[in-house]
């Protein structure tokens, strides 16, 4: 069977993802573009039936030449067929109904040389609006095959998968005459380089800084030539832009006819009246966040019963299939515990991920961004770190693999770094437990749960530290960077189903794979540290627990209770012992510590195995026996002092080994995700340290 | 000399046609979003705060902060 490679390519909005999922259904794949966590989605087709092909869909952009991330990725990629295999085809996704606007990058990616086929999408929302499209005039000017479709509903997609298996030839007509405004430096750049156009040399002489497939000696060389030809990038992209809209303008005179438009942006109109209201506007945006809220923690919690009961019952089977020993615990507590730990997120994520394709699928997203950006700004955020900030409230990872829609570096980093200070789900057991053990359990006014007003007020806290450590990043990184907030504001459009669920596939696969490997990696080595320990140690713990009075399975628990503080973990928990007193810690809370590094909800299961509860993660029993832990002089252990240290220890300390991963693959090196751990350590000692000495 | 309008200081509904810009980075990714000289250009409404602002250029809606607006200088 034949395969072709195609390449999606377009604006944002213009349709381009609902036409991958379309062409590829579920066959799809998602990766990672070289050197950045930009996702790569590709998926097979079958188009006839001799031909498949490869699909890739490139991340929206406006023009080739880059100016965030996503760009980068899409130049990158054209580029990058220099010195791989190319493309068979690319296919431009363009909005009809801002047709002007999308044939700007039409032009420079047929320009590069490529075989393209130009997919024609909204047609229908342009005739709405008064555009009305001679195909055939369309065809004979732009001379590329051309495909009308709704990627909304499908229609065309047939038509498309048709056309991609016909030839498609390269024409050499082009809209802009590269050799006409540097043409030494041109030729120059095609010979060298063997490249079969023009405008892909001119290309690399403007990029040639920022592409990878070029050596520093190839750089340096094209640097001094772009300098003694005085070529000013700048302003020759500025000529180049309006030469292309001006061929643009051409064709569309003879194309295209326009009516009075209006209905439709009317009523998108009247409705933002509302929506970006000074009053109404926040109150909206409120009442969702609240919705989405209470829905991701009401909604999740019977799916996550299922896999905590579903684990449950695994362990059981294999308790009795297996003799207690090494392998069996190793299986339980290694492997399956990790196992859970990654799992039992997927209901929350699936719905966050949900709720946030609705609302940036309605086009309600931008308008959040907008209202936002000023009151972020001070903070060296912008309007655009909502979106990943309010990710963050399920898990930080996905949050900080979200940031890269934002085109400015020190605006995306900021926000990378203060995203972990948001209370994420992993903290919601540790919070339970500790809450309950520091507030009591009474109603104010009849109706307020106080330990409800508590757990928002650590939702509060957390953001508002996040809001002031990104204050002190922008003071301490300072630099006058120049920041874009120019975007699209799209009309309102209903959501479609297919990409809703697309999108929650996606980025559940995303985290069960990334995170998950990592997790599952630390609660095997945290495993081997809790169980492991220097021999004599252990025998003796055993030893001098005496079986008398106790029945089988509290003799047990004692056992593991023993053993574990002469393990290395509790070895290493005695060892930092003097370092967290100050906190109002002791050495098992220092196994706690340690151990949560992995993900933050093994505090409860620590603790479980800590006070000999057993092998449990039920919250409420191992709250009642940390309520009955003892001090030397007998009084309660756990004051509210002790407890409101360790929750502020645990609301703002970095101790997610995935995080700490995903900011390394972000931000490309050791330095941030370094200087986030010790920061957020600082923060979380400082804390619990004032607030202990204060309360104790 | 006076001092030239910009789209920073258009009222809400207000109309102008972008003549020039007055910063070469920034016009660059204003281009390519369609904010060509010879556009009319409205101010559509503005954020809460006053800043960022939503314009109407070439039938369809762009929002920027003033700090870009005012970059564009209109007649």
């Amino acid at each position: 069977m034949k395969r072709l490679k195609v390449a999606l390519i377009g604006n944002p909005n213009a349709g381009k993802s609902s036409l991958f999922n379309y062409l590829t259904g579920l066959n799809q794949k998602i990766g990672n573009f070289p050197g950045v966590t930009v996702d790569k989605k590709t998926g097979v087709s079958v188009l006839s039936s001799t031909v498949q092909a490869d699909i890739i869909d490139l991340p929206g952009t406006y023009s080739i030449y880059p100016r965030s991330v996503d760009e980068q990725v899409v130049f990158d990629y054209l580029t990058e067929t220099l010195r791989n295999e190319t493309p068979d085809i690319l296919v431009v996704v363009v909005d009809a109904s801002n047709f002007k606007r999308n044939l700007l990058l039409f032009t420079q990616v047929k320009d590069l040389g490529f075989p393209v086929i130009l997919a024609l999408n909204m047609l229908d929302l342009a005739k709405k609006d008064g555009l009305e499209f001679d195909l055939l005039a369309l065809q004979r000017e732009l001379n590329v095959p051309i495909v009308e479709i709704n990627a909304r509903n499908g229609k065309g997609v047939d038509a498309l998968k048709a056309a991609l298996v016909c030839p498609v030839h390269v024409v050499p007509d082009i809209f802009y005459k590269s050799s006409e405004v540097a043409g030494p430096v041109v030729s120059y750049i095609r010979s060298r380089f063997k490249i079969k156009s023009d405008y892909m040399a001119l290309l690399l002489a403007h990029q040639h800084q920022k592409t990878t497939i070029l050596t520093d000696d190839e750089k340096k060389d094209i640097s001094e030539l772009v300098a003694k030809h005085h070529l000013q990038s700048n302003s020759l992209q500025y000529r180049e832009t309006l030469m292309r809209y001006e061929a643009i303008h051409n064709v569309i005179h003879k194309v295209m006819s326009e009516d009075a438009r209006q209905t439709k942006v009317r009523w998108s109109k009247n409705l933002d009246k509302i929506i970006t209201h000074k009053v109404w506007g926040y109150l909206i945006f409120l009442v969702i966040l609240f919705l989405i809220f209470q829905s991701i923690f009401a909604w999740s919690e019977l799916p996550m019963e299922w896999i905590e009961l579903g684990f449950g019952a695994l362990k059981g089977v294999i308790t009795n299939l297996l003799p207690s020993g090494y392998l069996r615990d190793f299986i339980i507590e290694g492997i399956l515990s990790g196992l859970q730990g990654v799992l039992i997120f997927i209901p929350q994520i699936a719905f966050l991920f949900a709720f946030i394709a609705i609302l940036e699928e309605s086009g309600y997203m931008s308008r959040v961004m907008f209202m936002m950006d000023k009151i972020m700004r001070p903070f060296g955020l912008s309007g655009r770190s909502v979106v990943p900030l309010i990710s963050g409230v399920a898990c930080a990872v996905p949050a900080i693999m979200a940031t890269r829609s934002i085109e400015t570096w020190k605006e995306r980093l900021i926000t990378i770094m203060v995203t972990p200070l948001i209370s994420c789900s992993a903290r919601i057991p540790v919070f339970t437990v500790l809450i309950g053990l520091m507030i009591p359990d009474t109603k104010i006014l009849g109706i307020f749960n106080l330990q409800g007003l508590a757990l928002m007020a650590f939702y509060l806290l957390g953001f508002f530290m996040a809001l002031v450590s990104a204050w002190f990043l922008h003071k301490w990184m300072g630099g006058n960077f120049k920041t874009y907030f120019i975007m699209e504001f799209p009309t309102y459009k209903l959501p479609r189903f297919k990409n809703v669920a697309t999108s929650i596939i996606e980025k559940v696969k995303t985290f069960t794979f990334e995170a998950g490997k990592i997790i599952i990696a630390i609660s095997i080595i945290l495993w081997v540290l809790a169980t492991f320990g220097p021999k004599d140690d252990m025998q003796k713990a055993e030893d001098s627990i005496s079986k008398n009075n106790l029945s089988t399975e509290a003799y047990e628990n004692e056992v593991a209770s023993a053993k574990l503080e002469a393990s290395y973990a509790g070895q290493f928990g005695k060892f930092i012992e003097p370092g967290i007193r100050p906190l109002g810690y002791d050495w098992k809370i220092g196994i706690a510590l340690i151990t949560s590094f992995a993900a933050r909800e093994v505090f409860v299961g620590t603790m479980a195995t800590i006070y000999s509860v057993g092998n449990t993660d039920d919250e409420l029993s191992v709250r009642e026996s940390m309520k009955n832990q003892k001090d030397e002089n007998g009084n309660m252990f756990y004051t509210s002092a002790r407890a409101g240290s360790l929750l502020l220890f645990y609301l703002f300390a970095l101790q997610c080994m995935s995080t700490i991963a995903v900011v390394y693959r972000e931000t490309k090196g050791w330095k941030w995700p370094i200087i986030q751990f010790v920061y957020m350590s600082f923060l979380a000692y400082a804390s619990s340290f004032i607030f202990y000495q204060l309360f104790k | 000399m006076t001092p030239v309008k910009t789209v920073a200081d258009l009222r809400i509904g207000e109309k102008g046609v972008i003549c020039d810009f007055t910063d070469e980075e920034t016009s660059l990714k204003l281009l390519e979003m369609g904010c060509l000289p010879g556009c009319e250009i409205e101010l559509d409404c503005k954020a809460p705060f006053g800043d960022p602002i939503c314009i109407k250029v070439c039938g369809y809606t762009l929002s920027m902060r003033l700090a870009e607006a005012s970059t564009i200088v209109i007649s």
